[in-house]
């Protein structure tokens, strides 16, 4: 050892797998790019969301169910809700990733995701009942 | 090493080499800025508009269920407070829109100067009052219209 030892943490591992195993969290930039790429996603179905909003307005539930019916409307409207909560679970951890430090971290992070998830599935189970529901129109 | 503490400002660069890892100052050290502001309203902004998104969805569920739960929600979305519930969550829903955009552009390598940041912002805070106000008279001018119509 030469006298102008730097102080070293001594890692068992070579600079090649530190640069491809893409740090400790192993997932390297995935969680910002699909934060990034399902915002992408959600610009053009939130500009359809609106429409749709502007569309249903005032409605009564006979004409709610009969726009969920129609695969075009039932389609958007699953696109929309599975990319929306997945984008809000990534968005919420990074706040969870912000603010909850140490021990309370695991708990908190997986209650954000038990109940994003649950929630989104609630929205799918919602659009899947309206989107599969025999239509008004062929019953009476 | 003199204090305990100074432990947790221990990091390592990607040689491995040790450094001291630079301490933030505190907030109230900042002379207030709109782009400091305009980035933590983001963030709230995101909460607001996931936990209207949790109360959509609510909307959703009624609507699928049957009329007499659509009854319910409508009883909501029709109440003043239930009102300015909505006008909130679109102001949120407009908001992390604008700012979502302007992440974006940052992100593509654009915009990114402090002098473009410091023009986009006043910009981004117009256009999100502007098409909130758009948005909620058309969308709650349209709902009078319709259940008017029906009504009579």
């Amino acid at each position: 050892m030469n006298a102008t030892h730097t102080p070293r943490m001594d890692v068992m591992r070579s600079q090649l797998s530190r640069a491809r195993g893409l740090g400790s969290a192993k997932t390297g930039v995935n969680h910002w790019w699909m934060e990034r790429m399902s915002a992408v996603a959600l610009v053009p179905l939130s500009g359809w969301f609106v429409l749709q909003v502007m569309r249903l307005a005032g409605s009564s539930q006979e004409d709610v169910v009969e726009w969920g019916g129609k695969p075009a409307n039932s389609s958007m409207l699953l696109a929309l809700m599975v990319l929306t909560f997945y984008h809000m679970q990534l968005g919420l951890q990074v706040i969870i990733d912000d603010y909850v430090h140490g021990k309370p971290h695991l708990p908190a992070s997986l209650l954000m995701k038990g109940v994003t998830f649950l929630i989104g599935l609630f929205a799918v189970i919602a659009v899947l009942k309206l989107a599969l529901a025999p239509s008004r129109k062929a019953s009476a | 090493m003199q204090d305990v503490r100074d432990a947790l400002y221990i990091g390592h660069r990607s040689d491995g080499t040790l450094t001291r890892r630079p301490m933030s100052p505190h907030l109230q050290v900042y002379r207030f800025r709109l782009s400091m502001f305009l980035s933590i309203a983001n963030r709230a902004a995101g909460v607001a508009a996931a936990a209207g998104s949790a109360l959509g969805v609510c909307w959703l569920n009624a609507a699928a269920k049957g009329p007499e739960s659509f009854k319910k929600v409508q009883k909501v979305t029709r109440h003043p407070l239930g009102k300015l519930a909505l006008v909130g969550w679109t102001l949120a829903l407009v908001y992390h829109f604008v700012a979502g955009l302007r992440h974006l552009t940052w992100d593509a390598g654009y915009r990114f100067e402090k002098k473009e940041i410091n023009e986009d912002g006043p910009i981004a805070v117009g256009v999100t009052v502007g098409a909130t106000v758009v948005l909620v008279a058309t969308i709650f001018g349209l709902a009078a219209c319709r259940s008017r119509k029906k009504a009579s």
